[in-house]
């Protein structure tokens, strides 16, 4: 017996040791063509899957990572910035009075399953999401085509020819051709939709710079190069997004090689990684603003002064050191730094008690006053910790003589009330869709924004204002749209319905030899252009 | 003995009927409503009534209720709203890998349970013992997401001996067959004579299960240790003894299986919580499993995923407590004779 015993125990340990000896890792594939750039697999760890891989379909920034792969959109972002450049579409004609969108289409492109892409393609990719009487109109919801309120944007889609597609608009809206860079905007083979049905999501089939070759639902989904990429050679073999839910198991599978680069790291691993030889950390503000919005129809801050008061007495530089660590930045606009438009010129506000205790006075508020501050019960992209903020806000007013209680709700019970303007300051953010200004500025700002259920919940309902970004909104001049916004900015400054508090920083940790990761500005993660240094 | 397990099955309805009832009223009393949470910051007040109906929120809860009730007796648990998917094939897809894990990880912790407890048994209030049973009171202590970390630290990234999580080495891409891993691999080495995948899925698998099994372990080896010593205690073992029985069959032959009754409703009871504990193991060793897949559920309020997750977890424990139920009457004689 004894003997089986020791048998036994030996047999338990030897089994895991011939596991050890046969472990040695799979060295990466050779590079495969003359081109020193060409060949690898990436493998990309991030903290989620996806939903699905139809982005018509998705919200969720995981399910657009695996999209963006497979998928292009007319046109498309320039790199790290929020300006859009062709893609499927060469070119593009807006008529005078700005209802009238022509693309010209890019020929001899087709999709992974030999499908050629056309107009047809294009309107059968857009009508799915919006015409009711569509074949495959249920495979929706189409949640983003509602989010971007397309369906008071868009009339119509029509093949003119076939390479030339045209979209009549409901009305002047500039910002349109920024939607269409989104990942919603996707065109998708409508041979494929209609082969695979309610498939199609689970196999996606696009023109983009990756073939779709497998997915294991909560671990792994595995590319493979499109060798007849239009846009310039595709390097990568291979491309895998790893799903890693843990930070720290990410951090640790990058340090031991087995992934080449991560999303999401924990804010205390940073300096860690920074001082690890062979990491290099790729960074980019998000496009994301954290605010403190003062309640413009609720004493005292119906009165200018004391929201400029605030602003003086609350010190950003604190809170972003304190809770945001390396994953912040102060914010002194309502858009974010990477944004075009964004008013370099405006001065921050500072951190000045004095200056904040004068206009109290002025306002007539010299002894100080008692507010509620809110604070949202959940970390969001924006700001990691709002009751943390809040409490270093708590402090930082009470030195200028206002005495704030901290309030939190329910998440769902806090958007409603803020909706519904029952705070008298309350705290949130916003993450920017479309790269374009008025997804900020007319969305959380404008005197119509301001009407309950209200996404303007500073309830502020400034004219001039709302006027330049009215006016921005259906005008089509590039560069006249970006005067008015800057001056927008300036208004927004100086009547200060909110104290801006930070835009995120988005870190990723990479090896060294991963070249030309750009990460982009609305938060999208893009391979085509990446390759390995041997 | 087939009255008793019938009078057992018959037992398991009323019980899932208080999961599924307790469930359902937990979720729709739970504070805030999921339609405003799914849609977050960027919705409006016409997308939130939509959703609403949608998810048939706008109806009264005993309505609710009694529709979501006659859809699980026809055993439909309704659509995931995130993934718009079968929320039965949702679970089908992930409970395998949990099953798995959790299947070697009792393995592990019986084993060595069993082994340490007689151990420290027989050799009671000798170094021996202390440290046993030191290691237990350690090891029933040791948060399972820390003790993970420390794994993949030391055999991942120090040692470099075994991977830091996964299933299966996910440059073979390799399609799943049974999604058992392991026995995935055993077919391929069988169809296509390489081990590979089978080294890989077992490497994978040794971390988890070291961190999921250490508590049960613990557990178990407690159980083991106590239950021996009080039937060394009894009189037949020294009436064993006094006639001249080697003192290894006596243990073995005649303590241990005495010892083993209440060790296997241990068991059972930790094979079934091991489904909870999966949750931690399963987020360090990016582990594709139930676990995971209901924390995720839970925070996006993914109602139809929570409460099908949850009936199915509460189902499976329930029978696992039967089937432990039946093993012990098979055991022990004086129930079965009932």
């Amino acid at each position: 017996m004894k003997k089986t015993i020791v048998m036994l125990c030996a047999l338990m340990l030897l089994v895991p040791a011939a596991m050890f000896a046969g472990g040695a890792q799979e060295a990466a594939a050779p590079a495969s063509a003359e081109d020193s750039k060409m060949g690898g697999v990436l493998v990309f760890g991030r903290s989620g899957d996806s939903v699905s891989l139809d982005p018509g379909r998705e919200t969720d920034g995981e399910s657009f990572y695996a999209s963006t792969a497979v998928f292009d959109t007319l046109v498309e972002f320039v790199p790290g910035e929020t300006a859009v450049q062709p893609a499927l579409a060469t070119s593009w004609d807006i008529s005078d009075d700005g209802l009238e969108y022509t693309f010209h289409l890019r020929e001899g492109v087709k999709f992974h399953d030999g499908t050629p892409f056309n107009a047809e393609a294009v309107v059968f990719s857009f009508e799915r999401q919006f015409q009711e009487d569509h074949p495959y109109y249920d495979l929706g919801p189409w949640k983003y085509w509602g989010y971007m309120d397309m369906d008071n944007i868009v009339k119509d889609v029509v093949a003119v020819d076939e390479y030339t597609v045209k979209f009549h608009l409901k009305k002047v809206e500039a910002p349109f051709i920024a939607n269409l860079a989104m990942d919603f905007a996707s065109i998708v083979s409508p041979t494929a939709v209609e082969k695979l049905g309610e498939e199609f999501k689970n196999n996606p089939v696009g023109t983009g710079a990756f073939k779709f070759i497998s997915w294991t639902k909560d671990s792994d989904i595995v590319f493979e190069r499109n060798a007849d990429y239009w846009g310039g050679p595709v390097y990568l073999d291979r491309l895998i997004l790893k799903v890693i839910p843990d930070a720290t198991s990410r951090w640790l599978a990058l340090q031991k090689g087995e992934v080449d680069l991560i999303d999401f790291p924990s804010n205390d691993d940073i300096p860690a990684m920074r001082a690890t030889d062979g990491i290099q950390l790729i960074q980019q503000a998000g496009l994301n603003v954290g605010y403190l919005a003062l309640n413009t129809e609720k004493k005292p801050f119906d009165n200018k002064l004391v929201r400029q008061a605030m602003n003086y007495a609350i010190d950003q530089e604190e809170i972003v050191a304190g809770v945001y660590g390396e994953a912040g930045q102060v914010a002194k606009n309502p858009l974010p730094p990477d944004m075009w438009s964004y008013n370099d010129d405006i001065e921050d506000y500072g951190h000045d008690p004095a200056k904040a205790k004068a206009l109290l006075a002025e306002a007539g508020y010299a002894n100080g006053f008692s507010m509620e501050l809110w604070a949202m019960p959940v970390a969001r992209p924006y700001n990691p910790d709002a009751r943390k903020v809040a409490e270093i806000m708590q402090a930082q007013l009470a030195e200028v003589g206002i005495d704030a209680e901290i309030i939190s709700y329910e998440w769902g019970t806090y958007l409603d009330k803020t909706d519904m303007g029952e705070h008298q300051a309350a705290m949130l953010g916003w993450t920017g869709d479309n790269g374009d200004p008025d997804n900020f500025l007319w969305v959380l700002l404008s005197a119509p924004a301001a009407e309950l259920p209200a996404g303007n919940i500073a309830l502020w309902k400034n004219a001039e204002f709302t006027e330049l970004c009215a006016q921005a909104k259906v005008t089509v001049d590039q560069a006249e749209r970006d005067r008015l916004y800057r001056e927008a900015q300036v208004v927004f400054h100086e009547e200060a319905p909110w104290v801006p508090i930070a835009h995120s920083v988005v870190t990723v940790p990479a090896q060294d030899y991963v070249q030309d990761f750009v990460l982009y500005p609305t938060g999208k993660r893009v391979f085509k252009h990446v390759w390995i240094e041997k | 003995m087939i009255k008793h397990i019938l009078k057992r099955l018959a037992l398991l309805i009323p019980t899932l009927f208080g999961v599924i009832t307790l469930v359902f009223f937990m979720i729709a009393l739970a504070p805030g409503d999921p339609a405003r949470i799914m849609l977050g910051e960027r919705a409006n007040a016409e997308q939130v009534a939509q959703l609403r109906v949608e998810l048939g929120l706008d109806k009264p809860l005993i309505q609710q209720y009694g529709l979501y009730l006659s859809r699980v007796v026809r055993f439909d648990l309704g659509k995931s709203i995130a993934s718009g998917q079968q929320v039965a094939s949702e679970i089908a897809e992930r409970f395998p890998a949990t099953i798995e894990l959790a299947w070697y990880a009792m393995i592990f912790a019986t084993v060595f349970g069993i082994l340490l407890g007689v151990t420290s048994a027989i050799r009671r209030n000798t170094w021996v013992d202390y440290t046993t049973m030191g290691g237990a009171l350690v090891g029933v202590s040791m948060p399972v997401f820390w003790l993970g970390l420390v794994l993949i630290m030391i055999f991942s990234v120090w040692l470099n001996l075994l991977p830091t999580g996964g299933r299966m080495n996910i440059r073979f891409y390799f399609t799943p067959i049974t999604n058992f891993y392991v026995i995935d691999g055993i077919i391929l080495w069988i169809k296509e004579g390489t081990a590979k995948y089978l080294v890989s899925a077992i490497q994978h698998l040794i971390l988890p299960t070291i961190a999921l099994g250490t508590i049960p372990l613990a557990i178990i080896a407690r159980t083991t240790r106590s239950s021996m010593l009080e039937v060394m205690q009894q009189d037949y073992i020294k009436t064993a003894r006094s006639a001249g029985i080697k003192e290894r069959r006596v243990i073995y032959r005649y303590a241990l299986r005495n010892a083993l009754l209440p060790v296997i409703t241990v068991i059972g009871l930790q094979f079934g919580l091991l489904l909870s504990g999966a949750i931690l193991t399963e987020t360090v060793f990016s582990w594709p499993g139930i676990g995971r897949w209901l924390y995720i559920a839970i925070g996006a309020r993914d109602y139809p995923a929570v409460q099908g997750g949850i009936i199915f977890v509460s189902a499976f424990f329930v029978l696992i407590n039967l089937a432990v139920d039946i093993l012990y009457s098979v055991v022990n004689p004086k129930i079965r004779l009932q």
